[in-house]
């Protein structure tokens, strides 16, 4: 696959296409991998890389790349085609500065999940019929595939390309996910329960800000956590409090416009599941004003942006699910 | 949170209301001399839309122990749509408050026109009594803001 | 630094009976910003108005606060006096401490307490409180009236009677809508066309009006008083400005198969037509779908006969851009398509008809001449039935949930009509209930069933079954008599329910005005402005906002005429001051507050911006048209960054607010 996108990427710069390449970039280890732009076939011979750990979903760099002179290249896989839909959608890219291979998905793994597993000094990974073979400076390692799954893919939403101008490989379906499985889980608990178990996750929150500047819906131009006018801001979680608005809002603000990427979660320093308080607004919002997918099409309005007369009505929260 | 003499629980309730319905309808609930209790105090809005979740929040924060919310009846909005946009927003954000294990009767959307003084009395006596049962907000509150 | 001067009213005894309002005076006196605090027995009294005056002078102050009664009712009165004063008066806030506050509490402890908090909010506000000023925006003294029927020409010439100029946009090639198909008018029975044709022959003659007949508004632009609309200009092929309307080319043209739209399909016309012989403009049309000319390039008789050279095969769609101050929406109904009800048979038989095509074939004008004979084998028709509610009130999806309610009493006409000439018919109507409110209606009704035997049967019409002697058999049920009919008919007419034109839903995209689910235009308020949308500088006209009988629309164009002239009468018009505004320096231009705005205020635009690394770089940013904007904020919890913000009730002034009785 890498060398079909290396090949692809010099072909489109070759014949005009594009003048730059947005893909993944090796980093010291082999599982660090980071977004990165290319501007020349060597560039792309040099550190291009598309592999198990390419998970992060590059669309959000387009809001700016998009606005530069000459068109770029973006290899998307399907859940990154939904996050620049949204953000076509919503003006913050503009995509005929945009060519887009689609690539397909297939699930990443979770560097630190193999760690957990006790291994460690990783210099390579190799995929043999779904046992992980790991090079480490202690000799080779297995594990199995599957155990090594992140998170974000196990729960994977779709494996098709909502947007593309081309595509390496077929595209996919959307899949039947078992993506509310814990909300619904949370749902079934008490309040007390409930209460427990975020005060438990979100008291980790250092407030690092990584889940917000990686989710490719919160674009902002300020933000408002950043803004002194907003009344709002503060730039450390100094107490519960603070880390239940900062969550509230953001999760708030990306509702009906989340595609559920699962960035949030990825990336967060302390492992806590901020997917699940999007998915929860995903999942309201689906059971009470119908199935809507964030990124899904460019057109539908969203579903905070629209309303019908005979919504249900906010008391529907007291007379449904545990107390 | 007031402590009167007799140390029962006062709870501090915020109620946005919109002008042209429930801040009328409140107005109407004075004209006629309906009795609230004075935990109640009253922000004037132009339309239930204009309540950002942050106020609610921010309510909370300072030490409020329900917030609630009034606009006209659905269909009856001064601008034809804003409380459409409300019931979705507060729908969505009380879903996510109780899913965070914050006490459901701490928040409530109540549809109030101008001519219903006695509905907004009824409401803002039984949301009081609601709250007080719940006793502080602690979930939801800001140490820092705590009066000494 | 703040200058805050606080006024506590005692109300008489109203406030002061139940709050100390001397210590509330005490208590916000040292509020921080505050320079002075006062209480008065009546402070909208003039002497109470002049404490404040002098206060805003002699302590030049910044900002006042008034603790008093509702602001709904006194609010303007102490804005007023601080602009008298000089203060902005959008610098003055009202701490409600009567009806929310000493008229609903009885303890003077815990009432002053509230009183004083109340007071420390509006405190907190008129610190961030903004001088604003009501901006001015021009009128445009010309109308659009979109939909030439009776509505439309009614509204045209109101407006033209006050001296304004109006043009009509009309999609059909003529004016006169669906009065000019009917045939009789209810309950009078005076012929339409010698009621409608004179007022369609004014407008023409009208130099202040002007139609733009074929045409259809394709964009509008801009708000209240200064509206840029653009207008297509169907081809039809015919120089307007030259052809005279003598019909020549009509009766020349060899294309005679093509079915005559305003016979509602009963008879033919040529390619080349002019829907009626009053038609106004009176100008000749080329329908491209059956031109051979137009089609194939072979033919030109009508180019050959026409003495004044009209005619124009090359004509193309034209556009054409103009301003308004006022738009009447006036599009008018149509009865809906009864393909959902075959089991009355309508598609199968030729002698089910509507009541619109009932009103062609009795029509002197009409295909068979005024003589009412089965369009089958054009025999005269001794038994007819009539069907109420095909597809009004309706609970399925089939229909309309709603009462067409012209059908009753049209029913009644052509039952009565058709009684006075041919006695020898029997008719028979089935209804659900007979609705017949209106001046004259119930006795008009009456008439048909006492004077003229109409045979009116509770019940409804379950099946129509055409049958091989030509006649139809109709199986119905008598609710009262609590029996099964069969009666053989001649001809069954249909009551189709009747709904908005097809043009509304995007025309209402166009103006931003809503729509309910029906596609009916709505009102800005259903009993008080029922002829205004909410879209300021949008009127509505006619049954594009509801079904209504001619009377009503004729009352409802005049009130919408109304309504418009007396916007077109004012040289500017005063905006409201609290409105939004989007802070561009934070705009991410993601659309979100247009799409909630129900009044189309919100409009985006690219500029080119400094960034923070000294690059330019070109955003998209909103920008709000404060003559548009009502002022509800919707916008401002759409906007995730919270570049949008609202006058007067600033996100900052909340939350001050919230924290001031929260402390």
């Amino acid at each position: 696959m890498q060398e079909a996108m290396i090949n692809k990427a010099k072909q489109l710069l070759a014949d005009g296409t594009v003048n730059r390449v947005i893909g993944w970039k090796k980093g010291e280890f082999v599982y660090d991998i980071t977004p990165a732009i290319f501007e020349t076939a060597e560039e792309l011979d040099a550190d291009f890389v598309y592999n198990e750990f390419t998970a992060a979903n590059v669309s959000k760099y387009l809001v700016k790349e998009s606005k530069k002179e000459g068109k770029i290249l973006a290899f998307l896989k399907p859940c990154d085609t939904y996050s620049l839909n949204q953000l076509t959608k919503e003006h913050r890219v503009n995509r005929d500065n945009i060519y887009v291979v689609g690539i397909p998905g297939g699930p990443k793994l979770d560097a630190e999940k193999i760690k957990a597993k006790g291994i460690t000094g990783i210099t390579g990974i190799k995929n043999e019929n779904y046992t992980l073979k790991i090079e480490t400076v202690y000799g080779e390692q297995t594990m199995p595939f599957y155990e090594a799954i992140s998170d974000k893919c196990a729960s994977c939403k779709s494996k098709k390309h909502v947007t593309y101008d081309e595509l390496i490989g077929e595209d996919g379906d959307v899949l039947e996910s078992n993506r509310f499985d814990m909300v619904e889980k949370l749902e079934n608990m008490t309040a007390q329960e409930r209460y427990d178990f975020w005060r438990a996750e979100l008291s980790k929150c250092i407030r690092c800000n990584a889940c917000r500047n990686v989710c490719p819906a919160c674009t902002c131009e300020k933000c408002v956590f950043d803004n002194p006018e907003s009344g709002v801001e503060n730039k450390a979680a100094s107490n519960s409090f603070e880390e239940n608005m900062f969550h509230i809002i953001r999760a708030f603000h990306v509702a009906g416009r989340c595609t559920d990427c699962g960035e949030c979660s990825r990336v967060c320093p302390q492992n806590i599941p901020l997917h699940l308080l999007n998915r929860k607004f995903i999942k309201d919002i689906n059971s009470l004003y119908g199935e809507y997918q964030a990124g899904e099409d460019t057109t539908t309005k969203a579903p905070l942006n629209a309303y019908t007369t005979d919504d249900c009505e906010a008391s529907i929260v007291h007379e449904r699910g545990v107390e | 949170m007031q402590v009167n003499d007799n140390k029962e629980f006062q709870p501090l309730i915020v109620a946005f209301c919109c002008n042209w319905c429930s801040y009328a309808g409140a107005d109407l609930s004075g004209t006629n001399r309906l009795n609230y209790p004075t935990n109640v105090k009253i922000i004037r809005v132009p339309c239930s839309c204009r309540v950002n979740p942050m106020f609610i929040l921010r309510a909370f924060q300072r030490g409020a122990d329900g917030v609630i919310l009034c606009g006209c009846h659905p269909g009856d909005c001064h601008y034809t749509s804003g409380n459409y946009f409300t019931r979705r927003r507060m729908t969505l954000l009380f879903s996510m408050l109780d899913f965070l294990g914050i006490e459901r009767d701490r928040t409530r959307v109540e549809w109030v026109s101008a001519a219903e003084g006695a509905k907004f009395a009824a409401t803002m006596n039984e949301f009081t009594e609601a709250v007080k049962k719940l006793g502080p907000n602690r979930r939801l509150e800001d140490l820092r803001c705590k009066k000494q | 630094m703040q200058r805050i001067g606080v006024f506590v009213c005692h109300c008489g005894t109203n406030i002061a009976a139940t709050v100390d309002v001397k210590a509330v005076a005490e208590a916000l006196g040292h509020e921080p910003g505050v320079v002075i605090s006062r209480e008065y027995q009546y402070m909208c009294s003039e002497s109470g108005q002049n404490l404040v005056k002098d206060a805003i002078k002699e302590h030049n102050l910044s900002g006042v606060v008034i603790c008093s009664c509702s602001p709904r009712m006194h609010e303007n009165t102490f804005r007023k006096a601080a602009a008298a004063a000089g203060l902005n008066p959008y610098l003055v806030e009202i701490a409600n401490i009567r009806e929310q506050c000493s008229w609903i509490h009885k303890d003077i402890a815990t009432a002053t307490e509230k009183a004083v908090i109340l007071g420390r909010a509006a405190i907190a506000k008129v610190h961030l409180n903004a001088p604003l000023t009501a901006g001015e925006s021009p009128v445009v003294k010309r109308a659009l009236v979109i939909g030439g029927g009776i509505a439309g020409i009614q509204t045209a010439l109101d407006i033209a009677e006050a001296g304004f100029e109006v043009d009509i946009v009309e999609k059909e090639p003529t004016i006169g809508g669906k009065m000019a198909q009917i045939d009789k008018t209810f309950p009078t029975l005076d012929c339409a066309a010698c009621i409608l044709t004179p007022k369609m022959v004014e407008c023409s003659q009208n130099e202040k009006i002007h139609i733009h007949s074929f045409s259809e508004v394709t964009d509008v632009k801009g708000f209240v008083g200064n509206f840029s609309v653009t207008i297509k200009k169907k081809a039809r092929y015919v120089d307007e400005t030259k052809c005279t309307g003598c019909g020549l080319c009509t009766e020349k043209c060899p294309m005679k198969n093509v079915p005559n739209e305003f016979n509602m399909g009963l008879d033919n016309r040529r390619a080349v037509y002019i829907p009626f012989a009053q038609a106004v403009p009176k100008v000749a049309t080329i329908d491209p779908n059956y031109c051979m000319m137009l089609k194939t390039g072979k033919c030109g008789v009508c180019s050959k006969v026409c003495s004044v050279g009209a005619i124009d095969y090359k004509q193309q769609d034209k556009f054409i851009e103009e301003k308004y101050g006022a738009i009447v929406v006036a599009t008018g109904f149509n009865p809906i398509k009864l393909d959902k009800y075959e089991e009355f048979a309508y598609s199968q038989s030729p002698d089910v008809v509507t009541s619109l095509e009932l009103e062609r074939l009795m029509n002197a004008a009409g295909p068979n001449g005024g003589t009412l004979l089965r369009p089958s084998d054009k025999t005269h028709p001794h038994t007819i039935v009539f069907v109420q509610c095909v597809g009004s009130r309706c609970d399925d999806s089939k229909g309309k949930p709603y009462c067409s309610k012209i059908c009753c009493m049209y029913t009644a006409k052509h039952a009565m009509l058709i009684r006075e000439k041919y006695p020898d018919t029997e008719v028979y109507v089935f209804y659900i209930d007979v609705r017949t409110p209106g001046k004259n209606f119930d006795e008009f009704y009456r008439r048909a069933v006492e004077q003229y035997n109409v045979h009116y049967v509770k019940g409804m019409v379950g099946k129509v079954t055409p049958k091989s002697d030509g006649k139809l058999d109709v199986q119905a049920s008598d609710l009262l008599a609590n029996e099964q009919l069969h009666i053989d008919a001649d001809m069954v007419v249909l009551a189709a329910a009747i709904e908005p034109d097809k043009t509304a839903r995007p025309l209402a995209t166009m103006l931003t005005t809503q729509m309910d689910t029906n596609d009916f235009f709505t009102e800005a308020h259903p009993k008080l402005r029922p002829v205004e949308s909410a879209t300021a500088g949008i009127f509505l006209s006619g049954a594009c906002q509801g079904p209504k009988d001619i009377p009503e629309t004729v009352a409802q164009a005049s009130a919408a005429a109304a309504k418009a002239i007396g916007l077109l009468c004012k040289n500017s018009i005063t905006c409201n001051p609290c409105v939004a505004h989007s802070n561009e320096l934070m705009c991410n231009g993601c659309s979100s507050c247009e799409k909630v705005c129900p009044y189309g205020a919100i409009t985006y635009q690219d500029k080119e911006f400094r960034m923070p690394d000294r690059t330019t770089a070109i955003r998209r940013v909103a920008s709000v048209n404060p003559a548009v904007c009502q002022g509800c904020g919707a916008c401002t919890v759409a906007c995730p960054s919270g570049a949008m913000d609202l006058n007067g009730f600033s996100n900052s002034q909340i939350m001050a607010e919230v924290d001031a009785i929260c402390k």
